[in-house]
């Protein structure tokens, strides 16, 4: 028992111990259970997803056909798409869904708070989250806020055209900036604040368990890795989303209250003059950036710590550096707050804090490197074990270092100005941080599957499913580097009328490549459903992994360890012994 | 629970679950009110014909018996936690009251406050001195947030002492809302300086 200050006995966890509740509604769909509640967050996620792609689907569609009608939209969309041609404004409005349902709606909900919720508890050895309510409540306001995000296709004018990063002043001026920037944009605004206030409480919940629930034993240099990412992740995110949603919500008064907090004096847009003044564009930039850039390593660090901690289990060695891998978290949690700027050199702010920007932002490259060099470091020697979670793992690290190399350029002023409206930027972001952390969750679906249904995912589907994939993407992003190269700006519909026409065949090609990786994804899904129903039954430890989510029964029981709280002797590394078992489980007596 | 608590490793700042959650709050919300105080200095320092609303009578005057009140009850409730660790109920339970009155006092000048400024002309969208309509937006707007969070201080407050004097909750709750009533005052630190003093005549 821990000792409080004066000697007072501390007791932890504020009623984490609950019994299993009886009714169908308590135990399936309002549950407090971590483990419901994860796999409430993968499925909303996966509905995000498809939506997501579908989404950009169309968007390519019309980029290698810009006069070809897509099939069946002009009924779906009357006045976006009349007769099936998307005029500009809905292509933009995709534009905008199609971003903010991937990075909130998936990036962020599957790899932290869906896989984070199912296996953080469980690796620290505890029953459940330490505020098992306010972790339920934080899934229930994510699906309202998805579902706010969502319904903007059918009221008002469709969906908002400013992006996901909802630039100011188009997006805080209403109806006059355009179709859907009248009800639709407000709709987006709402549901981005649901979304930080259902994030900032899970992140909370995240480190009062991994600080407080730990089992004996479980010191924090024996955290298995991912369960530090969450951490770190949850680290992040306690401070990103609390300043995002103030964002939002003057984003909301500009709209709604009059108020011109981001709005200048003299704007005349659809020839009215705009009743505001005094207002700054790039204050929201500087809001929306200082969440925006941690943003994408609250999507990315989760799938750092999958692959940590999925590669060892295959290649039967232990991760080089553990402790390095852990500070040079840190250090990426602490750098990714002092960046934010680089998102904003060609907003006309003072070239001086480009600078200072620009430093950081190479800087925050050396930790992520060590991570990449950690990585391959762990496999240098190994036996492989060449399963379809370890393939994911492996094209984690090379679709993020393909992503990263580009962040180099991306990095420094002189190069970024000329880059930063292209596709270049629109490869980079999509490698590093979109199909990355993409690989991540399909790594962590196939290494985590049997713990989480009890059953086998199919592995020759799933090498069918990687490679294709793999393929796919490199077809995908690796020609839109070109494409930027040539100066092809990105955001616009299509391309015409103008010098950019030569490049339509490569339009067309990647165009082709998205919808062959698209269809791919149905392999995925086939999988998925067929192993939930069909699968072979998973025993305890399928893949001889240490951590303790591999000591109890697939799937867990209720308390995650059937009333038995595991006692921790060993940290999560410890592969490559010699003998008839060459790893060590973490619970395994001494 | 006490079996379980005897598996546990130690928590490293050797708090409960509940305490640490109040900071993670506490750390979340001051991230807040850092943005939106970040946005009222970008924008005073962006616009020139910056007007500054305040007088020494009455605003300012009222602005410092606000931050006594608010201070003192900071006090009063620091008393109640003590008393209730001490295991003497009705004092506590008498400082929690102390504490609420307190903090209706600081809502209701700041809304007599609000009233007056309403009365000149004060908008969030106009100011009737002429100047920036953003000495409005701000004012109202990082008010308006403190003035939530006094309130609904407030009332949690109230509820913890309802549930403290039936015997549901025990003194770890009372220093658990302690902090946050802290953090509120502490946010006023910070609002009464850049929003009153900074904008007096």
């Amino acid at each position: 028992m821990a000792q409080g200050k004066g000697g007072r006995a501390v007791t932890h966890g504020a009623a984490t111990g609950h019994a299993p509740a009886q009714s169908f509604l308590r135990r399936h769909v309002f549950s407090v259970d971590h483990k419901v509640i994860g796999r409430q967050y993968l499925d909303l996620a996966l509905v995000a997803v498809v939506t997501g792609m579908v989404l950009s689907w169309i968007m390519r569609f019309h980029l290698g056909w810009p006069e070809t009608p897509v099939p069946g939209l002009g009924k779906l969309a009357p006045t976006g798409a009349a007769g099936g041609v998307i005029t500009p404004e809905f292509y933009l409005a995709l534009m905008t869904m199609h971003g903010t349902i991937m990075v909130f709606f998936v990036l962020t909900t599957a790899p932290f708070a869906g896989f984070g919720n199912f296996f953080l508890p469980i690796h620290v050895g505890a029953e459940d989250m330490a505020f098992p309510r306010i972790n339920m409540t934080s899934f229930w306001v994510t699906l309202a806020a998805f579902l706010v995000l969502v319904s903007a296709f059918f009221v008002g004018d469709g969906p908002p055209l400013s992006g996901w990063t909802a630039y100011a002043p188009l997006s805080a001026v209403g109806k006059d900036a355009g179709p859907g920037q009248g009800v639709g944009q407000t709709l987006w605004a709402v549901s981005i604040a649901m979304f930080c206030v259902a994030q900032l409480l899970g992140s909370l919940n995240f480190i009062a368990t991994t600080l407080d629930l730990r089992t004996r034993g479980m010191s924090l240099a024996r955290l298995p890795f991912a369960t530090w990412a969450w951490f770190i992740t949850s680290v992040i995110g306690l401070v990103a989303f609390a300043v995002l949603m103030p964002a939002c919500i003057l984003l909301i008064l500009d709209r709604v209250a009059g108020t011109s907090f981001f709005i200048p004096a003299g704007l005349v847009i659809s020839d009215r003059l705009q009743p505001h003044a005094g207002g700054s564009p790039l204050l929201w930039q500087h809001l929306f950036w200082f969440f925006g850039h941690p943003e994408v390593y609250i999507a990315i660090l989760p799938g750092f710590g999958i692959v940590s901690q999925i590669l060892p289990v295959f290649a039967r060695k232990p991760l080089l550096g553990p402790r390095v891998f852990i500070v040079c978290l840190i250090a990426i949690a602490f750098l990714s707050y002092t960046v934010w700027g680089h998102h904003m050199f060609l907003s006309g702010m003072n070239p001086v804090s480009a600078t200072l920007f620009s430093v950081p932002t190479l800087v925050i490259t050396i930790p992520a490197t060590i991570i990449c060099l950690l990585w391959i470091g762990t496999l240098y020697g190994a036996r492989l074990r060449f399963t379809t979670a370890a393939l994911f793992a492996l094209g984690f690290v090379s679709v993020f270092v393909s992503g990263g190399i580009s962040g180099f350029f991306l990095a420094q002023p002189s190069t970024d100005i000329y880059l930063h409206g292209t596709y270049f930027v629109v490869a980079h972001f999509h490698f590093v941080m979109g199909v990355a952390a993409m690989f991540g969750i399909f790594a962590g679906t196939y290494f985590w599957f049997p713990k989480m249904f009890g059953r086998m995912m199919n592995e020759t589907l799933g090498k069918w499913h990687f490679w294709l994939t793999f393929i796919g993407v490199y077809c995908v992003f690796m020609p839109m580097h070109y494409l930027g190269l040539a100066g092809n700006v990105r955001r616009y519909s299509a391309f015409t009328d103008d010098y950019l026409q030569p490049l339509i065949p490569l339009h067309r090609f990647i165009t082709i490549a998205a919808l062959f990786t698209g269809a791919v994804q149905l392999i995925f899904l086939f999988n998925l459903i067929r192993s939930r129903l069909r699968g072979p039954v998973a025993p305890a430890n399928p893949w001889e992994a240490t951590t303790l989510e591999w000591s109890t029964s697939s799937p867990p029981p209720h308390d995650n360890f059937g009333g038995h709280p595991p006692v921790v002797t060993h940290g999560p590394n410890e592969f490559g012994g010699v003998g008839p078992q060459d790893y060590v489980m973490q619970a395994e007596p001494r | 629970m006490a079996e379980l608590t005897a598996v546990r490793e130690p928590s490293p700042f050797g708090v409960t679950s509940r305490k640490l959650g109040i900071w993670m709050f506490i750390v979340a919300d001051a991230a807040t009110f850092a943005a939106l105080l970040f946005a009222y200095g970008y924008e005073r320092v962006a616009n020139p014909d910056w007007t500054r609303p305040f007088s020494f009578w009455p605003s300012i005057t009222n602005g410092i018996v606000m931050t006594v009140v608010l201070l003192t009850s900071s006090l009063t409730i620091i008393a109640a936690v003590l008393a209730a660790q001490a295991g003497r109920k009705t004092s506590a339970l008498r400082w929690l009251g102390a504490t609420m009155l307190l903090g209706a006092l600081f809502a209701a000048l700041h809304l007599r406050e609000w009233i007056v400024m309403i009365g000149d002309g004060w908008r969030p969208f106009r100011n009737p001195l002429g100047g920036t309509p953003l000495v409005g937006a701000t004012f109202f707007s990082i008010t308006g947030l403190h003035l939530l969070h006094v309130v609904t201080g407030v009332v949690v407050i109230g509820v913890i002492a309802l549930g403290y004097r039936r015997g549901r909750f025990e003194p770890g709750h009372l220093e658990t809302v302690g902090l946050y009533w802290h953090f509120v005052d502490l946010v006023w630190m910070f609002v009464f300086p850049l929003v009153y003093l900074m904008n007096m005549r």
